[in-house]
């Protein structure tokens, strides 16, 4: 049997550093007809059946460097056309507005912003809750998604992030999460998904999501 | 419902083996770091701290290629510490594909190497280690030190103040070593624990000490730690992490199970 690659995953890499665990657990979740490719080059990019978007370091780092690198048409581009799944400060860059390194503007494809959760972060017991917000937390589902498939609504995945997003609008809310109040970790329009969470790092369902991802027509 | 403690296992990495703790003189060889670091991923472990103790520094080749494997078959968190003193000892790690690196005496002897860390690679992956003692007598109000070279020598420094200085300077979590706890078996030093959580607003790990499943509830109940990390109760098979999680949730503490 010859080796026949189908299908392609691009991984973004804009210059910012690790990606070394979000390839391999691609990799892990993807068959040999998949192809997990980490790169900057928009032909790359463009070329690829599906793309990954993963956020690294501070937002101004991160969307800063995504237009250095020329990557912002590209993005938006991959965002109008095929399925596309950003992670962790990835979900953040693709808001509005983030309140963090004092107020940056970023790429705007769901309309909200990205908060602080705060250094005197409090539940509702008044109880003083750490900030980041790290390890493993609880996820509603709170709409039927191909990317939740066999993942189980309330599951825990991996969270290390100070800043939340907050979408202005509801239908585009995938999933929730509760850490002093109840935010959004998962949003979902068209052939876009992203979550605030790491897969990468969330053992078997994280994995399942990537397999998820790498399955999907980008059909909500 | 919310955030879950973590259980975090810790392997001890002496010229490419699993050791017992640091503190331990009759060292027992607890297998391959790669293998063990598979073992506690499939047994539900929240995270794996890989410490190397290697004496020499010639070694660290075989760290970044440890940390590769580990890193290629294992899809929790994992940090690395041992031996980082420089933003290009953190660069190799992560792009190794360690999350997170752990910072110690580096971070004494030039704690803007803290402030450097954190402003380049996000205070996320860095977590600073405190090896603490106390050093307040019978009777006197609690007063806990940073003790360098295995908690042979002390430094002057408030292990409290510390804390907080680091978490001013950008470190995302503190990894707390009682030291005169560590490999004793009698359970983590409470009292330190509890101040340091008190005064940070990032997550603490409770280490040093655990003997027993009942150590790593008061860590969370009365040390308020966020985390706990133990070594040899889970290295020679006295418990799993399956069992410290059922443990831990019987006794009111939200888990991943």
């Amino acid at each position: 049997m010859t080796n026949k690659t189908t299908s392609t995953v691009a991984v973004i890499d804009y210059g910012m550093g690790n990606l070394h665990s979000v390839a391999k657990a691609l990799e892990h979740a993807a068959d040999d007809t998949t192809k997990v490719i980490v790169t900057s080059d928009p032909a790359l990019i463009d070329a690829a059946d599906r793309v990954l978007l993963p956020g690294v370091g501070a937002i101004r780092d991160c969307v800063g460097e995504m237009h250095k690198q020329g990557l912002v048409p590209t993005i938006r581009k991959a965002m109008r056309e095929k399925p596309f799944l950003a992670i962790c400060v990835g979900i953040q860059s693709l808001m509005s507005h983030s309140e963090e390194n004092k107020g940056v503007d970023c790429l705007g494809h769901f309309d909200g912003n990205a908060l602080f959760f705060g250094e005197n972060h409090k539940d509702n017991a008044g109880q003083k809750l750490k900030v980041p917000h790290m390890g493993w937390n609880q996820v509603n589902q709170t709409i039927d998604h191909p990317l939740w498939k066999d993942i189980d609504s309330g599951a825990r995945f991996y969270f290390v992030h100070s800043y939340f997003v907050v979408p202005e609008h509801a239908s585009e809310v995938a999933g929730t999460c509760e850490y002093g109040h109840e935010f959004c970790v998962a949003l979902a329009r068209d052939n876009v998904f992203a979550v605030q969470f790491h897969p990468e790092k969330s053992h078997k369902d994280g994995l399942q999501l990537y397999k998820n991802f790498i399955h999907w027509d980008g059909k909500p | 419902m919310g955030l879950a403690k973590r259980i975090i296992p810790c392997l001890d990495v002496d010229n490419g083996r699993v050791v017992k703790g640091v503190q331990f003189v009759d060292i027992r060889d607890a297998g391959d770091p790669v293998e063990v670091a598979k073992r506690y991923n499939d047994q539900g472990a929240d995270e794996i701290t890989f410490l190397d103790i290697t004496a020499s520094s010639d070694d660290r080749g075989t760290t970044i290629h440890m940390v590769e494997a580990i890193a290629s078959e294992v899809f929790i968190p994992l940090t690395v510490g041992g031996g980082i003193r420089t933003c290009d000892d953190i660069r190799n790690m992560l792009n190794a594909g360690a999350d997170k690196v752990s910072i110690n005496t580096a971070a004494i002897f030039n704690p803007e190497f803290v402030k450097e860390a954190a402003e380049r690679f996000g205070s996320q992956c860095i977590v600073v280690a405190i090896d603490a003692k106390k050093v307040s007598e019978e009777g006197e109000t609690d007063r806990w030190e940073i003790f360098t070279h295995g908690g042979r020598k002390p430094t002057g420094i408030d292990a409290v103040e510390w804390a907080k200085k680091m978490v001013d300077l950008g470190a995302g979590e503190i990894l707390l070593t009682s030291m005169d706890r560590d490999g004793m078996k009698n359970g983590f030093d409470l009292g330190v624990t509890r101040a340091i959580s008190d005064a940070v607003h990032v997550p603490v790990i409770a280490s040093g000490g655990v003997g027993n499943l009942q150590h790593l509830v008061d860590g969370v109940t009365e040390g308020k730690a966020d985390a706990v990390l133990a070594a040899s109760i889970f290295h020679f098979g006295e418990y799993s992490i399956q069992e410290a999680k059922e443990t831990m949730q019987a006794a009111g503490i939200e888990m991943r199970l």
